[in-house]
């Protein structure tokens, strides 16, 4: 086995690699709950492609038989129920996973210096996670599925100018149709996972080069032993690793407990329509997007439309996704965990979690009148966390963090 | 604080709450053969006619403990073998001139509307004159399917009643049904039989139903033990961190 080793390491830093990133790669030592959603949503990237996989040898990317390909999957195939479940409930789990994971970075203050382009290059991650969840929901071409991307690809038609020409660059026809289905399944199999992985090597060399964040917002790496590794830090493995395969139980449990129980997660998962097949004749009455994009959905349907344009609701929207890209310049705290931040930031990270979880609500309800104003006031809370937060972060009491992390 | 907290991101999940109009409650058990075997019986002679289940094959049905032999004897009467898809003859553009839209495939319609409202759908025909077919219904209005299981229900008719809204217009407002033609069965012995069928639907919608619930059990157990042996290993490793 040494033998092996020697030779491989002669040619290729095999065990150089293993040491630079698990044995010899000091994380901080106090990890909490909050730390076990990194390596969670690198579980559930492989579930999705090992899924993917599997389906994408059975199913057809062909506007007449994609709806019965996916029943053919889930009926003839053997174990394709499980599998077609597994990558259903994976979308969903995936966004569970990535929101948990970047509110961890709002309660640390792990976007802060000299950690922004981790946090860029995960926010690029999670713009083509959508990108993959939307054209993925596409696929099983049921009524939610078609009519679904009719109103997101629209919303594409918005844009001054070149909107038309986008949207029909994008749907490769006047319609949603067979054409879209089509480049929608390259995207969705090929293009847009390798930009995927190609991210999430970036967010992790990143990552590996400053060193991982922790609870109490301290540089571990400002206090060395004789030996040079930080007194607060441990080696990833063996300690992560065993503590990560722990979290992955019990998110395991939670997840096998959707998958084999409740694989429509009373329709919020699957929906009921999306067992109709597609018809481009017979508009649904009421659309919405599956839930990890209502909160956007509710910020665009708050905004009323001017000028006769939809276009200041769908740049709303963007906005709403985009803006938090400027977090590490937006946060002007002279600390980063919120264990050390005065009450400002904690009021105001505690509304705009309250905004985003309603705003989530509502983009599933039919919109009301009333609905429609409470969504307005949660879109002006949701902004106005980022847009004022260079003046509560700088007025904010705090706390000075302390030299070496805590132990609890 | 923190309570407050919770309770506001609790919230939305009663207010989701839908005001949609009631259905009635369809006792659906998918474990319970000789109900299946009873509504696979109504589902080929009276649905598979006009309706197709185009990703369901016949032969399916040993599932729920029909045998291949039965299958064939009793059960095949759109196709030659029991490895076929449940597919119809009627054609779609002939479907659109009789009842005015195609019949939909029922392979997944437990699924796309709900046992619950295909109970109540099918127990909610009632005649009405004014309707090309005879037939109208309580839960889907001016339905463009007549009633295909009337000769075991009977016949129902509405009983009308006069009811003055808040702007003091008269309404005519269906007080409640009464039999003017009895069928082949009592309407407790159809409702059992719709039960049935909704039943069969059900099981249809998603054949492997069974084997997931049965597969997760398995799993789950798997994952409860590995969880006792991940947890004592983390503790073990983590004792001298401090």
């Amino acid at each position: 086995m040494e033998k092996v080793i020697s030779w491989i390491d002669a040619r290729f830093p095999l065990s150089a690699s293993f040491k630079a990133h698990l044995s010899e790669y000091y994380a901080p030592k106090n990890f909490n709950f909050w730390y076990y959603f990194g390596s969670l949503a690198l579980l559930v990237l492989v579930i999705q492609i090992v899924t993917g996989i599997f389906l994408a040898m059975h199913y057809k990317p062909d506007g007449d038989m994609a709806f019965a390909s996916v029943e053919y999957i889930m009926r003839d195939v053997p174990y394709g129920w499980l599998i077609r479940y597994a990558h259903s409930t994976g979308a969903s789990a995936f966004f569970v996973v990535i929101y948990l994971h970047m509110f961890r970075g709002l309660l640390y203050g792990s976007f802060r210096q000299p950690r922004e382009l981790i946090w860029i290059f995960g926010m690029l991650i999670y713009l083509v996670l959508m990108a993959e969840a939307f054209m993925g929901y596409l696929l099983p071409w049921g009524q939610m599925s078609y009519w679904g991307a009719q109103v997101i690809i629209n919303l594409f038609a918005a844009v001054p100018f070149i909107g038309e020409d986008l949207s029909i660059l994008i749907r490769g026809d006047f319609v949603v149709g067979d054409a879209t289905l089509n480049r929608f399944f390259a995207l969705h199999i090929v293009a847009l996972p390798l930009v995927l992985l190609g991210l999430i090597a970036a967010h992790l060399v990143a990552l590996h080069e400053v060193g991982s964040n922790n609870p109490d917002g301290v540089e571990i790496k400002k206090h060395k032993g004789p030996d040079g590794h930080p007194l607060d830090g441990i080696p990833f493995h063996p300690y992560y690793t065993v503590k990560d395969i722990l979290g992955v139980v019990v998110f395991l449990i939670a997840f096998t407990a959707i998958l084999f129980f409740a694989p429509e997660m009373g329709g919020y998962f699957l929906e009921a329509n999306n067992f109709i097949p597609a018809d481009p004749l017979k508009t649904p009455p009421h659309i919405a997007p599956v839930w990890y994009f209502t909160p956007y959905y509710a910020i665009l349907r708050a905004i009323p439309p001017m000028f006769g344009s939809q276009f200041p609701g769908v740049l709303a929207m963007g906005v709403s996704v985009m803006i938090f890209f400027a977090l590490p310049w937006l946060d002007k705290s002279p600390v980063k965990s919120i264990r050390y931040r005065g009450p400002k930031y904690k009021i105001a990270l505690a509304l705009f979690v309250i905004a985003f979880v309603w705003l989530g609500v509502l983009g599933v309800l039919p919109s009301t009148p009333l609905a429609t104003w409470i969504a307005r006031v949660l879109t002006v809370v949701y902004f106005a966390f980022f847009l004022l937060m260079p003046w509560y972060t700088r007025n904010d009491s705090y706390k000075m963090e302390p030299e070496r992390v805590n132990d609890k | 604080m923190k309570k407050l907290l919770f309770l506001l991101l609790a919230l939305p999940t009663f207010a989701c709450a839908s005001t949609e109009l009631k259905l009635d409650h369809a006792p659906v058990n998918v474990d319970d053969h000789e109900s299946l075997q009873r509504g696979a019986r109504l589902f080929v002679n009276y649905c598979l006619n006009c309706h197709s289940a185009a990703y369901m094959r016949y032969n399916r049905m040993q599932d729920i403990g029909i045998a291949e032999a039965q299958i064939k004897e009793n059960l095949l009467y759109a196709a030659d073998k029991p490895g076929e898809l449940m597919r119809v003859s009627m054609r779609t553009w002939e479907a659109k001139e009789w009842f005015g839209a195609a019949p939909p495939d029922l392979s997944v319609i437990a699924r796309s509307r709900g046992a619950d409202w295909i109970y109540t759908y099918l127990r909610g025909f009632y005649r009405d004159d004014g309707r090309p077919t005879g037939w109208n219904n309580t839960v889907f209005d001016k339905v463009g399917m007549p009633h295909a299981l009337h000769e075991l229900q009977g016949h129902l008719a509405p009983v009308y009643r006069s009811e003055t809204d808040h702007e003091g217009k008269a309404h005519q407002v269906i007080e409640r049904f009464e039999l003017v033609k009895p069928g082949k069965l009592t309407l407790a012995e159809y409702d059992a039989s719709v039960a049935d069928l909704v039943n069969y639907l059900t099981w249809m919608g998603e054949p492997a139903q069974s084997q997931r619930k049965n597969v997760g059990l398995i799993v789950l157990l798997f994952l409860g033990v590995f969880f006792v042996i991940a947890f004592y290993l983390k503790k073990e490793y983590w004792k001298n961190v401090h």
